[in-house]
Parts: structure tokens; sequence; C-alpha cells
């Protein structure tokens, strides 16, 4: 502390100098992001006449709810797939004995991490279409015949291409958490004679378990935030609930509808955080 | 191990890398392909005429692209400018001062990633529309800023937390004053890692869709925003240029972060 200034007078200061700095960030957002949650949630509950009402939730019910079902089986699907693709790129990258494999994968599979979502779209809109560079390669290796070529460009589409634009982000961080690992326990592993894909599963994943739910559920949101993809990839129906809240809005003006689905993927969301919040307290909770 | 274990087992991770690079790789050949492609229709499997036809058509100084270029990148220097003009200050009392409920304040910063942000444009679009706001260049600034404070916040707040606390003390100790000691040696020690945050955001803007699409609409047309019509519009030939425009500076990015953001900045965001 400077001078000769009293002690207490300095760090009372010194919070409100701390509070004023940091007071224009925080307005930003609450003007940006708390208050129009707020104005979701009113808009969700509030009947067309006013006052309290679960009206909006009924007819998003009635109107929208294959598509619930339809975003949670994609969203669930693809972070399952894309945490089956990272743990096999991750423990390559931690594991892999054979340097050219090993060096090769590390210069691939970031590519697609800073690719905007829309980029990846567009991408997969031709490459996974019925004449698409996919079914066309295949045709020419002689894997599929001309008249077997089917569009991928529905719920599959969407699903390849979240796990496409994931799998980087979720790999990065998985290797990342496993090369910061006791090598001498993985090595004891391996000198007792168990295979690398168990020392993967059994000694390796469960310590770095944290870091890949969390790069899960923020993959888990990602996904359900958005709009590019579903709207670009997929036809119209069924399709997912970003679409749907897009949809209400500019074709009615029906905010309390779209509302409501909004209020409905927050739960979405929540859900997976509240999953992820189990594991980590029954981690802590364990001795 | 014998030679024809051995052997097969190489063979069969050459088989699977072969296929990883054409999953990965595959997409955007295809992207690249459809730029150049002049003629390409069923049943041929390449292109049928070549030509940089569309090229022309996208760089033409008076075309739509261009225009869309131009507010792209106006759009993502301002965000810029208000995200480090609001978290060069948050990051410094976030890292450096006594501040009550500080992990409280670090998530708020992160809130507006961490929800579906879709429910929360649509109503923005609407507060914004009252504010007469929607549509211009402001409103969509300003969505772009709130969206990209995270990182600006975490990694100034982190850039700062890794400057060494000596060093501030000795300027103050030589008789340096409390903002001079900030611009002289705090700030331009921890500036390559708010440079590092200013080219994050600037991405997020260069790349955002979402929320342009509730807010910019109609009259604010950024690349994304042009991707998305001429896709839907059936032009895959513009949709694919616009998308390599979009790629150039995601690429450069992944392969040069590693210069700005040292890992020593890096252990400490989000701490």
């Amino acid at each position: 502390m400077a001078s000769g200034t009293p002690r207490h007078i300095m760090s009372l200061s010194q919070r409100q100098l701390a509070l004023l700095l940091i007071a224009p960030g925080l307005a930003l957002v609450a003007a940006l992001f708390l208050y129009p949650l707020c104005f979701s949630l009113v808009s969700a509950f509030t009947a067309p006449e006013g006052g309290f009402s679960l009206q909006a939730f009924g007819k998003a019910f009635e109107l929208y709810s294959g598509d619930i079902l339809f975003t949670i089986v994609i969203v669930v699907s693809s972070c399952a797939l894309t945490a089956l693709a990272a743990i096999a790129i991750a423990g390559t990258l931690t594991l892999g004995e054979n340097p050219w494999v090993v060096g090769t994968l590390r210069a691939l599979y970031r590519w697609p991490l800073f690719i905007p979502f829309i980029v990846a779209a567009q991408c997969m809109r031709t490459f996974l279409a019925k004449n698409g560079l996919m079914n066309n390669t295949f045709v020419s290796l002689g894997l599929l015949e001309p008249l077997q070529a089917v569009s991928y460009l529905d719920w599959r589409g969407i699903i390849i291409t979240f796990v496409w634009k994931q799998t980087p982000f979720v790999a990065l961080l998985l290797a990342g958490a496993l090369a910061s690992l006791d090598r001498a326990t993985l090595e004891a592993g391996r000198n007792l004679g168990a295979s690398r894909l168990r020392v993967l599963i059994e000694l390796a994943l469960p310590q770095a378990m944290p870091t890949l739910l969390v790069a899960l559920v923020l993959s888990f949101v990602t996904m359900l935030s958005v709009l590019s993809v579903p709207m670009m990839v997929a036809g119209s129906q069924p399709t997912m609930l970003t679409v749907d809240m897009a949809f209400r809005i500019n074709a009615y003006g029906d905010y309390a509808t779209a509302n409501a689905l909004g209020v409905i993927t927050y739960l979405i969301s929540a859900g997976a955080a509240i999953l992820y919040l189990r594991h980590g307290m029954a981690k802590e909770g364990a001795p | 191990m014998s030679r024809v274990a051995s052997l097969l087992r190489a063979s069969l991770a050459g088989v699977l890398l072969a296929a990883f690079a054409f999953a990965l790789i595959g997409p955007l050949a295809n992207l690249a392909l459809w730029s150049v492609a002049e003629r390409w229709y069923t049943p041929y499997k390449l292109p049928v005429t070549y030509g940089t036809r569309y090229w022309e058509q996208v760089f033409r100084p008076t075309g739509d692209a261009m225009a869309s270029l131009a507010t792209s990148v106006s759009i993502a220097v301002l965000t810029v400018v208000v995200a480090l003009a609001l978290s060069v200050p948050a990051g410094y009392a976030l890292a450096r001062l006594r501040l009550p409920v500080r992990s409280l304040f670090m998530i708020v910063f992160l809130l507006p990633q961490a929800f579906p942000s879709v429910a929360i444009y649509i109503n923005v679009a609407r507060i914004f529309y009252g504010l007469g706001i929607n549509g211009t260049v402001l409103g969509v600034v300003l969505v772009h800023a709130a969206h990209g404070l995270v990182y600006s916040v975490w990694i100034a707040a982190a850039a700062f937390a890794a400057v060494d606390r000596d060093l501030e003390l000795a300027a103050r100790n030589i008789g340096a004053s409390p903002l001079r000691t900030f611009f002289t040696v705090t700030l331009p020690l921890a500036a390559p890692g708010v440079i590092a945050s200013g080219i994050f955001v600037f991405l997020e803007s260069l790349d955002e869709f979402t929320g342009t699409f509730f807010v910019g609409v109609p009259q604010v047309t950024t690349l994304p925003l042009l991707l998305y019509n001429a896709a839907m519009g059936g032009n895959y030939q513009v949709a694919s240029i616009t998308a390599l425009i979009l790629l150039v500076p995601s690429v450069l990015f992944m392969l040069f972060i590693e210069r700005f953001l040292r890992a020593d900045v890096l252990a400490k965001v989000g701490a």
C-alpha cells in the first residue's frame, strides 16, 4: 500500500475503483443478455390478454413436440459421436507409438476448429448431397453403386456437420488434459501388459473426465444455439427448435410461442448442466 | 510381433488415417471445387467447365460481396473497439484489484455463451426495434460485442494476471503514479494477450450469423448473411467463394494463435 493512507480507506477505494472499472462491461451483458432473458421468460408465461398463463407452452407442445424430441436426439447423439471421435483422436495423440501416424493426425485434426458453422454448413450442403463429392468418391472407388447413392441432407447431415465441427474442439481440450497426466502411471500399466486401448479407457480417461465433460457440455449448448446448420443442411420438417423459433417470429410475429420454445431449449441445456454437476459432485463425494 | 502382423497393423492405420483425412478435407475440397465450377451437373462427378467467372463477379468492386466484406470488416473493427474498451478495465479489475464476488462476475461474462442464444436474440431484436436501432450497424456491433466479451474479458484478465507484480512495484517505488505505471508497464506487458483477445473478438464478429440474422436484417448484410442468401438462392458458386473468403482469417488465426497466446497466459484463462 502506498504512503501513509490508512489501510481500510485504501482498500475501500480500491474496491470501488474495481467495481467502477468492471461496471461498463457488466452493463452491456445486463442490457443485451439478462434483460432479454427476463423478457423471454415473461413473454413465454404471459397470455395474449395479459396475466400468467401456460397457453404458449400448450401451443408449443401441440405444434412442435416432434421437433423437441428431434432436437434432443440430434444434440445427444452428436455429443456422443463427438466424444467417441475426440477420445479416439486424443488417445492416439497421447498413446500412439507410430510417430508418422501421430504427426499426420496432429497436423490434420485441428482444421475445422476455427471454421464458422455457416461455412461448415455450406461445405456439407455440397459434400453430402446425392451427387456430392462423398457419394461420387465412393462410386469411383467401387464402394457404392451409382443407383444406391442417397442424399444425407437430413438429420444425418446435421449430426455429421456437428460432429465434424465440434470434434477438434473436444479433442484439443482432451488431448491437453491427457498430455498433463502422470506418464509413469500410464507406462506402468503398459509394462504390466495392458493394451493401449485398456490403458486409455481404464487409466487415462477417468482422470481426464472433468475436461471431457466440460468440453461436451459447451458443445451441447453450442449445438442447441446454431441456426445456420439445420437451416442449410436439412429440409424443413422435422427440424431443430432454433429454426422453429425463427419461423414463429419471421412468419407470424408470434413471440409467445417462440419464447416458450426458447424456455424449452434453456431447460434442455439445464438438463445437460445438471448431469455434469451431478457427475462432479459424485466425484467429490467419492473417497 | 511378427512381420505380417506389424505390416497389417501399419496398413490398417494407414487406411484409417486416409479415411479420416477424406472426412476432414473432403467437405473443404467440395467447397473449393464449387468456387471454380462454371457448370456442374449430374451425372458428372467433377465440374464440366472450370473458370473464374464467379470470382470476377464476386470481386467486382461494385458487387454485393465487396459491399458485404466492407460491412463485415467495419462491424468487426467497431466490435473489437467496443469490446476492448470494456474488457481492458474489467480484465485489470478482475486480475489485480480486490473485487467482491469475483467469481460471480467471471460467470456473468460467460453467460451469453452458456445459454442457447436464439431465444435471447429474438428478444434483443424486439427491444432494438422499440429503440429504433434494429437493422443498424450500431445494433449489430452491440450484439457482437456482448457475445465476444467473455473471450476479451477472460483473456485480458489472464494477460494482466501473468504480468510480474514486482515490475509494477518497481515503477511505483521510483515515483510513477498508478496510472503511469499501468500505461507504461502493465499494459505493454499484457499487450500480446490483449491483442490475442482482440483477434478472437474480430473473428467471432466476422463469423457471427445468428445475431446478425435477427438484429441486422434486412439493412445490414454481412458476409455470413450473403453466404446464406446465396446458398438458399441456389447460387453455389457465390456461396462457396464467400465461404472461402471467411475461411482465410480463420485458418490464419489457427496457424498464428500460439504466437500471441503464450502458454503462461493460456494457463490463467478462466482462473
